[in-house]
């Protein structure tokens, strides 16, 4: 066991030392990035210089650093896919990588892998994509800086920005994307990471999820996407501190649940989105410390959600607060800020006196007759909507925050 | 014409309703701001304000003066002077001042409060030209309530009819039309309806600015163009000006056949 232990390190050691360096430029001896990998040895590094190559399928089968120096250009020409990776620890970093083949048959990708592991992929400029970077049952990878430029129309033709297939283990950090039908997209992926990332303009979603558990995804910003985030038939998701602004429209949402179990939903921020949360068949999610600032409607639950936890989130001057469909609620609302409460705190314990109804009569109108959102606000509605509050027959009379909170809460 | 509508103005400067009306504005910003600390809120606030009370004053404030000048109207009529310079002088001084009171009361605490800093100074200017719009409307349906009824009695309980009409029971009809009618597309109807009262005109004026992201989430191509684009906008304000425009006009045609 020693013995095979410390030749596997003796072997590793050599093959280190003697990786070298391949330069790859348009008068050097190897002038195609193609060329350079069928030369390289396991280990080595290519550096490819500043300069246009067009080159399409290249594909990665031994372990190497591609490096590009002042963003070379790899132009695809629109044939087809770039770089396909096959072998395990490959970095790729700063390469400017641009047309990208479409087709209706196969999803081209500026930078695919396949079946890889500990690979890295930094520093990547893409543009007129189909797909950008493809994750195929790859694992304990990691994508960093990299900057998605789409230039998607139409949801049928186009791809996703970043996409993993049965992937596990990936970090996705600081990457910037824009333009695509979805920004990020997981299917069948558990454990992933995404951290840090802008994802704004995109045609679908922001960030994606499909059949994927235990994830986590924090400090992200998704800004006038089709919707912010979807979440579907996954279990265990972490969302925390992501800003979810401005994402209008007749079906968009800043975050849409559907099929969700056992997520935590925690210092989020909701601004300025057609519907906030829309949440659908979807158990035992706890929803803390979140901002919903400005939004049509902060919550608007559609149904089969049970044992949800509103708590301590802050609801600021949206048109509707939360919107049920039913008049069954099995979701607790307690100790939230609601800037349309109007009761009193006589004990001055921060908590106000009477409980408050978050759904209104007028919500439930809406619902039912959606063409009424034009009387918003008007004093005969202001008036029904009283007289709901003091008896209520169409929404649910046990959903009440018990303990509204008197003042904005921080954190 | 000009001489009668400064005289008008004067004298409803130099009267106590209209400082009573220019200090309620004011304690009402004062209040709203001391309470919310915060402008977007208190423009809401305000907005609720403003398109019930506005119209309320505008109406009894307009049958008001109308009655108390009538005297000082029939010596006018009696000098070589074009009755419609003299009706639309005398509507034009009220509405002018009411609309002064609304402006200047509601402006000062708020610039005092740093409105030109914030971002809310556009949703403000709007709220203050829908004030100035609805004075404009209801003053002029104000006097031509008061043109077509001799009893003072009778003037007084169409002036508050109309606006607890045009501000709630409207609104009330225009709900259920639209539930009851809602298996049919509806998006033009509602629309239509929203035009046809002056109160909801400058209610979804505001909404365009205030609540767009919930008006957005209704699914309709009129609807879209509607509250999507500039359209609403120009719509609407074009709409109360038609609305300003049709009763002045009434006002004048009234004048000219009315015996005194």
């Amino acid at each position: 066991m020693k013995i095979k232990f410390i030749s596997f390190i003796a072997i590793f050691l050599a093959s280190f030392l003697h990786a070298q360096t391949i330069e790859v430029c348009e008068d050097c001896p190897v002038s195609k990035l193609n060329d350079a990998i069928k030369v390289a040895n396991s280990f080595d590094t290519i550096l490819v210089k500043k300069g246009t190559y067009k080159e399409h399928d290249i594909i990665v089968d031994k372990p190497l650093t591609i490096i590009g120096k002042n963003y070379p250009v790899i132009d695809g020409e629109l044939k087809g896919e770039i770089i396909t990776i096959v072998s395990d620890s490959v970095t790729v970093d700063g390469l400017f990588i641009i047309n990208v083949g479409t087709s209706y048959t196969e999803d081209y990708a500026a930078i695919r892998v396949k079946r890889g592991k500990h690979f890295v992929i930094q520093n990547l400029v893409l543009e007129k994509l189909f797909f950008g970077i493809y994750l195929e049952k790859a694992h304990h990878g990691k994508v960093f800086h990299n900057k998605i430029i789409g230039d998607a129309v139409e949801e049928y033709n186009s791809g996703n920005g970043i996409q993993l297939w049965y992937s596990k283990d990936i970090e996705i950090e600081h990457n910037f994307v824009e333009h695509v039908r979805d920004g990020i997209y997981l299917e069948f992926s558990d454990n992933c990471l995404i951290k840090n990332n802008v994802s704004a303009n995109n045609l679908r979603y922001g960030l994606h999820f499909m059949f994927s558990n235990d994830d986590l995804y924090q400090d992200n910003n998704f800004e006038n996407n089709g919707a912010g985030v979807a979440v579907m038939f996954s279990k265990r998701i972490k969302m925390y501190n992501n800003i979810f602004k401005e994402n209008w429209g007749t079906a968009s949402y800043g975050l849409l649940l559907k099929e969700i179990n056992d997520a935590e939903i925690k210092g989020n921020t909701f601004e300025e989105n057609t519907i906030g949360i829309n949440i659908e068949g979807s158990n035992r999610i706890t929803y803390l410390n979140n901002n919903f600032i400005n939004n049509g409607w902060a919550i608007k639950v559609r149904g089969a959600c049970y044992t949800n936890h509103f708590l301590s989130n802050n609801f600021l001057y949206n048109s509707f607060d939360i919107s049920y469909n039913s008049n069954i609620n099995d979701n607790l609302f307690d100790k939230n800020y609601w800037s349309n409460y109007t009761g009193y705190d006589l004990n001055k314990n921060g908590i106000g006196d009477v409980p408050y109804r978050p759904v209104k009569l007028f919500s439930y109108i809406v619902n039912r007759t959606p063409e009424t959102i034009i009387l918003l606000r008007s004093l005969f509605i202001d008036i029904i909507d009283f007289s709901e509050k003091v008896s209520p027959v169409f929404t649910p009379d046990n959903l009440l925050d018990n303990n509204p909170k008197i003042k904005k809460i921080e954190w | 014409m000009l001489k009668i509508l400064k005289y008008s103005f004067y004298d409803l400067m130099r009267s106590r309703w209209s400082y009573v009306y220019f200090a309620f504005y004011l304690l009402l910003g004062v209040v709203l701001l001391f309470l919310n600390n915060d402008l977007s809120k208190a423009v809401i606030t305000l907005m609720n304000v403003i398109i019930v009370l506005v119209p309320l004053i505008g109406t009894i404030f307009g049958v008001m003066y109308y009655y108390n000048s009538k005297e000082f109207t029939e010596l006018l009529l009696a000098q070589p002077l074009k009755r419609s310079s003299i009706f639309l002088g005398q509507y034009l001084g009220v509405a002018i001042s009411l609309s002064m009171s609304l402006i200047l009361g509601l402006g000062i605490p708020f610039i005092f409060y740093g409105l030109f800093k914030s971002s809310a100074i556009w949703d403000f200017s709007l709220l203050l030209i829908t004030g100035t719009f609805l004075t404009f409307i209801f003053t002029a349906l104000a006097f031509n309530i008061a043109l077509s009824n001799e009893n003072k009695i009778k003037g007084f309980g169409y002036a508050i009819l109309l606006w607890l009409f045009l501000a709630i029971i409207y609104d009330g009809v225009f709900l259920m039309s639209l539930i009851m009618f809602e298996d049919y597309p509806l998006d033009k109807l509602s629309l239509i309806g929203t035009m046809l009262n002056p109160i909801d005109l400058s209610r979804t004026l505001i909404l365009l600015k205030l609540d767009i992201s919930a008006l957005l989430g209704y699914t309709g191509a009129i609807f879209k163009q509607f509250f999507g684009t500039n359209f609403g906008l120009i719509v609407s304000i074009s709409m109360l000006s038609v609305w300003v425009v049709m009763p002045v006009l009434r006002i004048i045609f009234k004048a000219k056949k009315k015996d005194f």
